[in-house]
């Protein structure tokens, strides 16, 4: 792969401008709006069930929320999108200029995580009633890495399977497996579960082999940071450094894909 | 046909809709209508509240999110008195489950109160002498694992021990483990006092009045929730109207 030059950087952000034109154009950021609405009413609605603990109920039960939402939301995106320019062959016309492949990549890579900054900014916002700024903000970033996560992800299995059905399904499965793997294992190692025998054994492994392969996602964007003003910025290495191994690994699998498709 | 006018692009009018299919669409949104109102009204069953799941397959289903599953259980299992179109009182409620839930909710989220709030102040009001003990029992056994945090919900127990099961030896059971296993400097004074408090027999107003008055000026109470809810209890107190 040629190192990056100035024209393909201006290209890349070229198509990442394109990106976020197009959000604009299917009015993502309408729809931000009335889900963070929507939200916000469901939080205050949990709060006059509340006897106790107003606050932590409702910031909880709200991020709980957001974060599924805003991961739902950049996954239907993306996957829509991107299937769109596959149908509408408009992605042939883009490889057809004389641009590496990996321009296209990395275009549609930097649009989306401009645009999700703007999801997890707008998340973080309702959160602001229930929670102290500084953890909130904390709480914003590791979505944002997650988000990451889950843009390099989608992009991921566009190239690798090309329908809406398949991509989000296996989007949903990843995300979900991501982020109760390790409940998953600490069931496995129980002491309640009967261990030493053969199967157990297989399992375990298996799980451990997953989630080996598995970012680590039950340690991002953290309630207790909101609730109990637990969180450091210490908590947050760890996120970008995960963040951007997994990205890195998601990317180039991508891009094996993309180079080896026949549009 | 039901586009909203900021999605529209160029639509034709409704003349060119076929008059079969908006004959359907009358004939099937009166099926619809009909359907419905000729359904007889679902009757309001109560039902058992059920055993909870093991804590490994809650945290498996939680989506490593524990504390927002907590939270979650605990208003449903507040909110299991009100099912549909039926109150079932809390003494009809099979409180070994019940305490079963708290132990989970709270394994869940080991730092939240609210599980020990629900045991203390809700389910312990029931006129039912068994439960109340029950109750008071669970309190006591979790506020042993974190005296520190959970003093609060024993603080009421030692209460209710007095003024509703009349118990003195447990109000004071209770009260010593308060004075004796309370250390944190941020719990106030009067916690370590509710030994001397218990001994001296006040009345069951002026108890409650203090043991209210006590946390709201404590200052640890900042939620207006809890707040109001104490200060209705009181009121309750004063109009004896708590049963």
């Amino acid at each position: 792969m040629p190192l990056l030059n100035t024209i393909h950087s201006s290209a890349i952000s070229i198509i990442a401008r394109y990106v976020v034109i197009e959000a604009m154009k299917n009015r993502l950021f309408i729809l931000l709006i009335i889900g963070l609405t929507g939200i916000f009413g469901l939080g205050e609605f949990i709060g006059g069930l509340a006897l106790t603990e107003t606050a932590q109920v409702q910031g909880s039960l709200s991020a709980f929320i957001l974060r599924l939402a805003a991961v739902f939301i950049i996954s239907l995106f993306i996957i829509t999108g991107v299937v769109r320019e596959f149908n509408e062959k408009s992605i042939e016309m883009v490889l057809a200029l004389p641009l590496p492949r990996y321009v296209y990549y990395f275009g549609k890579l930097y649009g989306y995580l401009l645009l999700a900054v703007v999801i997890a900014g707008s998340a973080g916002l309702p959160l602001l009633l229930y929670a102290a700024a500084g953890q909130v903000l904390l709480w914003s970033i590791s979505l944002f890495f997650e988000l990451a996560i889950i843009i390099a992800l989608c992009l991921f299995f566009l190239f690798t399977l090309g329908q809406v059905t398949a991509a989000l399904s296996a989007v949903a499965a990843f995300y979900l497996l991501a982020r109760s793997m390790g409940s998953m294992r600490l069931v496995s190692d129980s002491p309640i579960m009967d261990s030493g025998t053969w199967s157990q054994e297989v399992i375990r492994s298996l799980l451990d082999l997953i989630a080996a392969l598995l970012p680590d996602l039950d340690t991002y964007t953290q309630t207790a940071w909101l609730v109990y003003g637990s969180g450091t910025v210490q908590d947050l290495a760890p996120i970008a450094v995960q963040t951007m191994i997994y990205v890195g690994l998601l990317s180039a699998a991508a891009l094996f894909d993309l180079y080896r498709r026949n549009f | 046909m039901l586009s909203f006018s900021f999605m529209q692009t160029q639509e034709r009018p409704v003349r060119d809709v076929p008059a079969l299919v908006l004959v359907t669409l009358a004939v099937t949104l009166a099926l619809q209508i009909s359907w419905h109102v000729t359904r007889p009204p679902r009757a309001a069953m109560s039902d058992a509240l059920p055993v909870p799941p093991p804590l490994e397959k809650l945290r498996a289903f939680s989506l490593g999110d524990d504390i927002a599953l907590s939270k979650m259980l605990m208003l449903w299992l507040q909110a299991f008195d009100n099912q549909p179109g039926i109150s079932v009182p809390y003494r009809e409620l099979d409180y070994e489950t019940v305490t079963a839930w708290l132990d989970v909710i709270l394994a869940l989220d080991a730092r939240g109160q609210y599980p020990l709030f629900a045991a203390s102040r809700l389910y312990s009001e029931v006129p039912d002498e068994s439960r109340q003990r029950l109750m008071l029992d669970y309190v006591f056994r979790k506020f042993l694992e974190d005296p520190d945090r959970r003093w609060p919900a024993l603080a009421h127990a030692v209460y209710m021990a007095k003024h509703r099961l009349g118990d003195m030896p447990l109000a004071l059971y209770y009260a010593r483990a308060l004075t004796e296993r309370v250390t944190s400097p941020r719990a106030p004074y009067w916690v370590r006092q509710m030994q001397a408090w218990v001994l001296e027999d006040m009345g069951e107003l002026e108890d409650a009045r203090i043991l209210l008055g006590g946390l709201v000026e404590s200052g640890t109470i900042h939620d207006p929730h809890e707040l109001m809810f104490l200060k209705q209890r009181l009121q309750q107190l004063e109009n004896g109207k708590v049963k």
